[in-house]
């Protein structure tokens, strides 16, 4: 059973539907013991990074994502989702993130923002998240990111304005900055791969 | 590694039909809304736009139920407006299946409206969708409501610098002067607009062959949006695309 964190607003729906695709029982969910005892965990999140912090607190979702890290078992984050598994992001004002990847997310020096649409992405030769969409397009929708490779991951990085990361992956834990669920084919295939390592 | 510039379909809803006219009347049917959606997911349309442009609350209904049918189907981002009022009525159709929504005479009467639903979902949730035509204003272009029936007596450029500034994440600039007339898109007024907008700007109105739409991304437009050339097949979304690649723009394919 793959858990989707429910921690307030957004459109869970639709990442329930794209990962059913791939996998049989998909939950949308914020029991803790569900949460907890799922094979894997999505962690979504749209909006202002201290927002869904706030949230991600408020509904013991921190605790639950803490939990699971402790134990080395799969968690999977888009967009703020992946955002606030790192250290911190100066979004509207200095907040602390979860911690788990090491860096910060700050503003993309791009004259237009959000970086709003379908980018390419190179995926990073040992990536196994991208196998078989190693040079598609993906769907962003967000201003902030991280913008230096975590240690000892997989980093595929792409760029607007400058150079961002756009996927991550380390041990247990594999983030996207781009929307998978609504990235048509492409994203598809990505889950896919995701799940399969399950 | 480059941003691709966007084709929009946009379907305008009422009673659970899509429908187009001309100049916002003389509406005709073009078809059920989750089939056409399909439809132009799978001819490579880069986003979906949802107008809903029921009168009544039932239709509301309906359309929320097209939403939802929609998003089980289709793996593309999708934006609904029409009729949007509440904080509410954004968490009712991001519930349903929508990514982003746009808003437009509500954000008008109340300015406030845009504030409270960046502060709760973001300004990326975010589109101001803005009627406007040519008139002696400052810029030389107002700000329509009633779909371009009435003068909302604001100065477009005014209005899409004060909405940034308030949080939204998109601008979706119809031109009333050109809606529907197939002549192009308003090039003069895009460019103005793209000129003082840092978000994204999504040009509509007006497209009526395949060279228009290269026009309006020269002209800055980072999507561009159309109706009835797509519903009645007089384009295909594959036509445009293959058009704009030739031209070297990026697109996703």
């Amino acid at each position: 059973m793959i858990a989707i964190l429910d921690y307030g607003s957004g459109n869970l729906r639709s990442a329930q539907r794209a990962f059913e695709l791939a996998a049989k029982n998909v939950v949308v969910t914020r029991d803790a013991k569900i949460c907890s005892e799922a094979s894997a965990l999505i962690v979504p999140g749209v909006g202002a990074f201290a927002a869904c912090m706030e949230q991600l607190i408020e509904v013991g979702g921190a605790e639950i994502i803490a939990d699971r890290a402790s134990k080395a078992r799969p968690i999977f984050g888009i967009c703020v989702g992946m955002q606030v598994l790192f250290e911190s992001s100066n979004e509207k004002k200095d907040t602390q993130g979860l911690g788990f990847l090491r860096g910060k997310v700050s503003e993309l020096n791009a004259p237009v923002l959000p970086h709003m649409g379908w980018n390419n992405v190179a995926a990073a030769p040992s990536s196994k998240l991208f196998k078989g969409v190693e040079a598609e397009s993906f769907y962003f929708v967000h201003s902030y990111a991280a913008k230096e490779p975590v240690s000892e991951s997989v980093n595929t990085m792409t760029n607007y304005g400058e150079d961002f990361l756009a996927a991550v992956e380390k041990d247990f834990i594999v983030a996207t900055q781009f929307h998978p669920e609504k990235s048509g084919a492409a994203g598809a295939k990505l889950i896919s791969n995701w799940v399969k390592t399950l | 590694m480059t941003l691709a510039k966007r084709i929009i379909p946009c379907l305008d809803v009422a009673g659970g039909r899509v429908v187009k006219g001309v100049n916002f009347k003389e509406l005709r049917d073009a078809g059920d809304p989750v089939e056409l959606a399909k439809r132009y997911d799978l001819e490579g349309a880069d986003e979906l736009t949802f107008l809903d442009i029921s009168a009544s609350v039932e239709e509301r209904e309906t359309t929320l139920e097209i939403v939802r049918q929609t998003a089980e189907q289709v793996f593309i981002p999708l934006t609904v407006g029409g009729g949007i009022r509440s904080v509410e009525n954004v968490n009712e159709l991001l519930r349903a299946g929508a990514d982003k929504v746009s808003i437009n005479t509500a954000a008008i009467a109340r300015p406030n409206l845009i504030n409270e639903i960046s502060d709760r979902f973001g300004n990326q949730v975010l589109v101001l969708s803005v009627d406007a035509r040519r008139a002696d204003t400052k810029s030389g272009f107002e700000v329509t409501t009633h779909g371009g029936r009435e003068s909302a007596g604001l100065d477009a450029l005014v209005w899409v610098e004060d909405a940034i500034l308030r949080g939204v994440g998109e601008i979706l600039l119809n031109s009333m002067d050109a809606d529907g007339t197939k002549n192009g898109f308003d090039i003069e007024m895009l460019s103005a607009v793209r000129k003082i907008s840092s978000v994204p700007v999504i040009a509509s109105g007006g497209a009526g062959k395949i060279s228009d739409f290269a026009e309006a991304l020269s002209a800055g437009a980072d999507a561009v949006l159309a109706a009835s050339v797509f519903h009645f097949g007089e384009i295909r979304i594959s036509e445009v695309k293959n058009d704009l690649i030739k031209r070297g723009f990026p697109i996703r394919t």
